[in-house]
């Protein structure tokens, strides 16, 4: 293995200051960052752990009625949260819906937002890949591209995302709060992750040494709580990543739907959040045709980038179903087999 | 390995026997405490790490390694190429019997494969090693490489599988299918699997002048010391191999490869003990693996759904430098009585490591196509699978007219189907829905396997102090022959399975033949059977020859060895311990050994094989494709089953391995550079926990006077076959779709 400095700040400031030097990255739980080292796709020359921080693994609930989330919280602890679980199913049912249940126990909220795509050229260090080293062309988009991009690509990077808690929380509004070197500030989630053009190095608008401390979700999220699932099509029934999947959250109200949150997630280079889709639903029952037409328009822009295309059906699909899911009202329990398909069928084990 | 402290937990009633009995497995408490020693658990003083720099070019040849930059890296010792290597005594690419396979052990910069070894770098520390194996930057001049099942000019190997014919017929089959009233013919295609046992190949190699102590997981222990012995020009007395456990073979340990060979030169090259571990992406290259397939069936039937000839062509792969055919079409010799039966072979040479043995190699295969065909057919023909299967159930071999030494299959598909429901299948697909809406199918499979032995031999001792000990160096590869070969080991000594010491796993040991084909209980239990039948003999002879004994006069056949006593067999009241025998005798011990082989005249006048059942139910979601397997029922008959609770956890096994070839298992090769873009267990999938429904496993009872003398089939691989097609008939059934290219996807489920 490489030799590299590792560093354990004391304080936020610190950190930054010390990811802030060329070669450095934030370490979190590292089950992302440390396969990519032993793959040799990442080379740093710097680990800055960033466990040991002190105030990063709250989540508190503020006045004015949003809920923050510091970054080094698990993916279990947020999903296991019991208020957290009540008020942002469909975010707790993403969570438990990714990888496994070592791995969730692990893995934390800021590693999760930054995990890099999971395209196979990207990880194999002997392929060309834009994102791995720019410029040195994408091996992706003549290859075996079948789990690939039909949503935001480009001729440089057909590559998705791979999270599914980043799908919820983009159709939620959350917001990314973030110390860099000058300072405190924050973006829309929307705003964190880039889709590729012309330079599919940058994954996201974050700088050197800006670090996640928090994300927050914003008073009105709260409001879907009622009709909000999370769907995954996987090609196992648990630890896999999403062909596709879709977040939908409605706010129905007499009946007719006030509000609608969709976004989606497996298809693009960021978590897609859909709002065509939602203007569509604005004000009308929730119906098939209504859901069809929303589905129909969340892919419009779709095209295949590869041997893809029955992704953008399937998305289509899934949107339909996971609305008409959230129609049907969140279930009072989370589902022993989260976000599946198969989330109906009883005797299942949790996983 | 007197070192290892089995247990064997009685949670069972004895009946008198050891063999048929549930014990639970006695190495079992030792690998849940973590006290099982694998190869790589040792450490011998002074030892170093070696890792391979493998290559990542299919085809081509190297042209440089930065091996200054390696040296120069903090720990590291030494780096070993195709110009600095320890000499071996003979050219690895000579074949010197038709169990040897060529290995990349540096012999040249030339690249045949990606993931082939390119060199060796050993270090103190694994971390140092790993590093200079990345510091070696290679360069390589690369050259197109051949990939896929249409790489190029296909050519009829000379044989298939194990000396397999590559053609075999009986009967006219073009008449059969003229007449037919119904024919189906398909094309069927089944993805490249690599191995992905739990404990990657792993050797940890020690010289002491010309001898050489190794530990190494090996599914034949002198199938590996012979190679050993010829590579490095040493005699094989000079080696010594251990190897109490393996985490999984699966036929990827059964012979020397190139990575364990490479462990012992790097053990030369420093003059140090030297471990080598793969990684697991590096399983994907040396190490053998499942070949891709494309299978044509042409199947007819007369309007009674009798079959009237069926035609089985497989396509496959080899490397470019062996030859190893997977031998898929020679599945539809054993099943369906067609009057007219052809199987015959093609392949292409592909830029990978060789293929080989994989867990029912052209049993796995071949099943899932002909019993997607099979059921293609009954439906054709409006029949319900199983009556379809029975209307053509095959009272004699059909490839062959040889008569079965035993087929209970009949009892099989009986039990399996009145366990499963399946008189309930509607014969229409795509007509049952559960609550939620979602598509259920089901599907069934027939399953055979061969009933193979191999040659080996046992020695058996029995003791003044009343203890026994049987030596054999067998093999557990998790399948448990540390437990099932001690209780014939028992029974054969007629004692308590805790007064027999039962050494395995070592190589100074006598010779248990290969663990592979399913044959190592049958094997090794046939030569344990006679070594034991030999030291009671022996030890009879003391007894009945001396007049002081109350078996003075009883003759050899003329007593029973139970419980540790020599009993008179025509007046049970007379009997003598074996220490009361041995003490009068003034011997510390008997001992005698036994050997097991295939009879041939048996083998001559019998078709030998296992057989089973499979019966499989899925869900489908009917809009996003997505499959569950909900249920599995398979029974099987395996002759005598020695241990039933090993052996329902090999028929699991096989079942999950079944299931997993239907649904998941797919290594995705570059179309261009020919590497495995999805070498790890995060993207190559196998079922996971959530994948794996309720498995309800049936053992018919079954008694065959020929296989051996104990009547023991074998159960390793036979789970695979029929679950794989019972998944995917019944993924028809659910939806109506037929899919014909495995693992069946999502996409394909899309309508
Ligand atoms: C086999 C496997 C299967 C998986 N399946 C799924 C799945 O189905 N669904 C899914 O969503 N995920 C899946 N994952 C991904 C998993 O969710 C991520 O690996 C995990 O969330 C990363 O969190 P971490 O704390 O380990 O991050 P690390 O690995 O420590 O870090 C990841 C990246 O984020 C950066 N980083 C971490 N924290 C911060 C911070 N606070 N500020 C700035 N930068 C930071 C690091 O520098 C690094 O670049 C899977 C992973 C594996 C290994
Ligand atoms: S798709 Fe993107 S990540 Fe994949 S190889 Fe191309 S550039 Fe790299």
């Amino acid at each position: 293995m490489k030799q590299f400095d590792y560093v354990r700040p004391a304080t936020v400031a610190e950190a930054v200051a010390a990811a802030a030097q060329p070669g450095a990255v934030y370490l979190a739980a590292g089950t992302n960052l440390l396969d990519l080292m032993k793959g040799g796709v990442s080379r740093p020359d710097r680990l800055v752990d960033v466990t040991h921080l002190d105030g990063l693994d709250g989540i508190e609930r503020l006045a004015d009625g949003s809920l923050r989330i510091g970054a080094l919280v698990s993916n279990a602890d947020l999903a296991h949260d019991a208020d957290f679980a009540k008020s942002y199913p469909a975010v707790a049912e993403a969570l438990l819906s990714g990888a496994s249940a070592q791995l969730r126990n692990a893995a934390t909220v800021g590693g999760n937002l930054l995990q890099r795509t999971r395209c196979a050229y990207f990880y194999d260090t002997a392929s060309r890949c834009n994102k791995r080293e720019a410029g040195s062309g994408c091996d992706a988009r003549e290859g075996e591209n079948r789990t690939h991009a039909v949503l935001g690509w480009s001729e440089s990077c057909i590559a998705t995302h791979p999270s599914d808690f980043c799908v919820p929380l983009v159709a939620l509004d959350a917001i990314v709060e973030i110390e860099g070197r000058n300072g405190r500030r924050e973006m829309a989630l929307d705003a964190l992750h880039r889709l590729p053009g012309n330079s599919p190095e940058r994954d996201s608008a974050l700088e050197p040494g800006d670090l996640i401390v928090a994300v927050r979700l914003p008073p009105a999220a709260r409001g879907f709580a009622a009709h909000a699932r999370y769907l995954k099509v996987r090609e196992r029934t648990s630890y896999a990543f999403a062909v596709v999947s879709a977040a939908a959250a409605l706010r129905i109200e007499n009946g007719k739907i006030a509000e609608t949150r969709l976004a989606l997630g497996g298809i693009a280079a960021k978590p897609w959040r859909a709002r065509v889709a939602e203007d569509v639903l604005m004000g009308v029952t929730p119906t098939a045709d209504a859901f069809q037409e929303a589905a129909w328009r969340a892919l419009t822009d779709a095209k295949p980038s590869g041997d893809n295309a029955f992704k953008i059906e399937l998305a289509r699909r899934i949107v339909v179903r996971a609305l008409t899911l959230a129609a049907a009202g969140t279930p009072a329990r989370i589902p022993a087999l989260p976000a599946s398909p198969f989330a109906s069928t009883s005797g299942a084990i949790h996983v | 390995m007197s070192e290892l402290n089995l247990t064997s937990a009685p949670t069972h009633l004895r009946h008198g026997s050891s063999i048929g009995q549930p014990l639970t497995r006695r190495d079992g408490i030792l690998k849940v405490k973590g006290q099982a020693t694998y190869a790589a658990d040792n450490h011998p003083p002074g030892m170093l790490f070696a890792v391979m720099a493998v290559s990542s070019i299919a085809h081509g040849r190297v042209t440089s390694l930065d091996v200054a930059a390696a040296k120069r890296h903090p720990g590291v010792v030494d780096v070993m190429t195709p110009d600095h290597k320890p000499r071996l005594a003979i050219d690895p690419e000579i074949k010197t019997n038709p169990f040897v396979f060529r290995m990349e052990v540096l012999q040249s910069n030339e690249v045949r494969y990606a993931n082939q070894p390119i060199a060796v770098v050993i270090a103190e520390t694994l971390e140092a090693a790993t590093e200079g194996a990345v510091l070696l930057a290679p360069r390589y001049e690369t050259l197109p490489a051949l990939i896929g099942l249409d790489a190029g000019e296909s050519y009829v190997p000379p044989v298939v599988g194990v000396g397999n014919p590559t053609e075999n017929h009986r009967g006219d089959v073009e008449a059969g299918l003229a007449s037919a009233g119904k024919q189906i013919d398909s094309i069927y295609e089944t993805p490249p699997q690599y191995h992905n046992a739990m404990e990657p190949h792993a050797i940890v190699a020690a010289w002491n002048g010309d001898s050489l102590q190794i530990d190494m997981p090996t599914q034949g222990l002198m199938l590996s010391l012979g190679r050993i012995a010829e590579l490095f020009g040493i005699a094989p007395d000079k080696i010594h191999i251990r190897s109490p456990f393996l985490g999984g073979g699966f036929g990827s340990k059964g012979l020397m490869s190139g990575p364990p060979t490479l462990g012992i030169m790097a053990a030369k090259l420093v003059g140090k003990p030297v471990k080598l571990v793969l990684r697991r992406e590096q399983m994907y290259g040396p190490v053998g693996h499942r070949a891709p397939t494309r299978q044509r069936l042409r199947i007819g039937a007369d309007g009674e759904g009798r079959l009237t000839a069926l035609d089985h062509h497989a396509r496959t792969v080899s490397s470019t430098f062996d030859d190893f055919y997977e031998p898929a079409a020679d599945a539809s010799h054993t099943l369906y009585a067609a009057p007219a039966i052809r199987t015959s072979h093609d392949a292409v040479r592909v830029n990978t490591g060789t293929p080989l043995f994989m867990r029912a190699p052209g049993e796995a295969t071949g099943s899932i196509a002909l019993e997607s065909a099979i059921d293609e057919m009954a439906w054709t023909c409006g029949i319900d699978p199983l009556a379809f299967r029975l209307k053509n159930y095959a009272e004699v071999e059909p490839i062959t007219g040889k008569p079965f030494s035993s087929k209970a299959l009949r009892a099989c598909y009986e039990q399996g189907a009145a366990r499963f429901g399946w008189s309930k299948r509607s014969l229409q697909p795509r007509q049952m829905r559960d609550d939620a809406g979602l598509l259920v199918g089901w599907g069934m499979g027939t399953a055979t396997f061969p009933a193979l032995m191999f040659q080996a031999e046992a020695r058996a001792v029995l003791r003044r102090d009343g203890s026994g000990a049987m030596e054999i160096g067998a093999h557990d590869m998790g399948q448990g022959a540390w437990t099932a070969l001690a209780q014939i080991a028992a029974d054969e000594l007629g004692l308590d399975i805790d007064r027999v010491e039962f050494k395995a796993g070592s190589s100074d040991l006598p010779d248990a033949g290969i663990a592979g084909g399913s044959a190592h209980t049958a094997t090794a239990g046939a030569a344990i059977h006679s070594a034991g039948a030999a030291v009671i003999a022996k030890l009879a002879d003391l007894a009945t020859n001396d007049e002081r004994s109350p078996l003075f006069g009883a003759g050899n056949a003329g007593v029973i060895a139970r419980d540790g006593r020599l009993i008179r067999r025509d007046d049970e009241s007379r009997s003598e311990s074996y220490p009361e025998i041995l003490a009068r005798a003034g011997v510390a011990e008997v001992e005698a050994r036994g050997t097991g082989a295939p009879n041939p005249a048996a083998m001559e006048e019998y078709a030998m094989h296992a057989h089973g059942a499979v019966f499989a139910e899925v869900k489908v979601d009917p809009e996003l494709g997505q499959v569950r397997v909900t249920r599995m029922v398979g029974a099987f008959a395996a002759g005598r089953i020695v241990n039933p609770h090993l052996v329902k956890s090999q028929l699991f096994g096989g079942m999950i391995w079944g299931m997993s070839f239907a649904l998941h298992e797919e290594a995705i090769t570059d179309r261009r550079s020919g590497r495995i873009m999805n070498a790890n267990l995060g993207e190559y999938h196998i079922p996971v926990n959530a994948d794996v429904p309720p498995l309800d496993v049936i053992t018919v009872e079954e008694h065959d006077p020929h296989v051996n003398a104990l009547g023991i089939k074998g159960v390793g691989e036979i789970g695979i076959t029929g679950s794989a097609g019972a998944v995917a008939n019944a993924v028809w059934h659910a939806t109506g779709i037929r899919v014909r290219r495995f693992p069946i996807k999502i996409e394909e489920l899309l309508t």
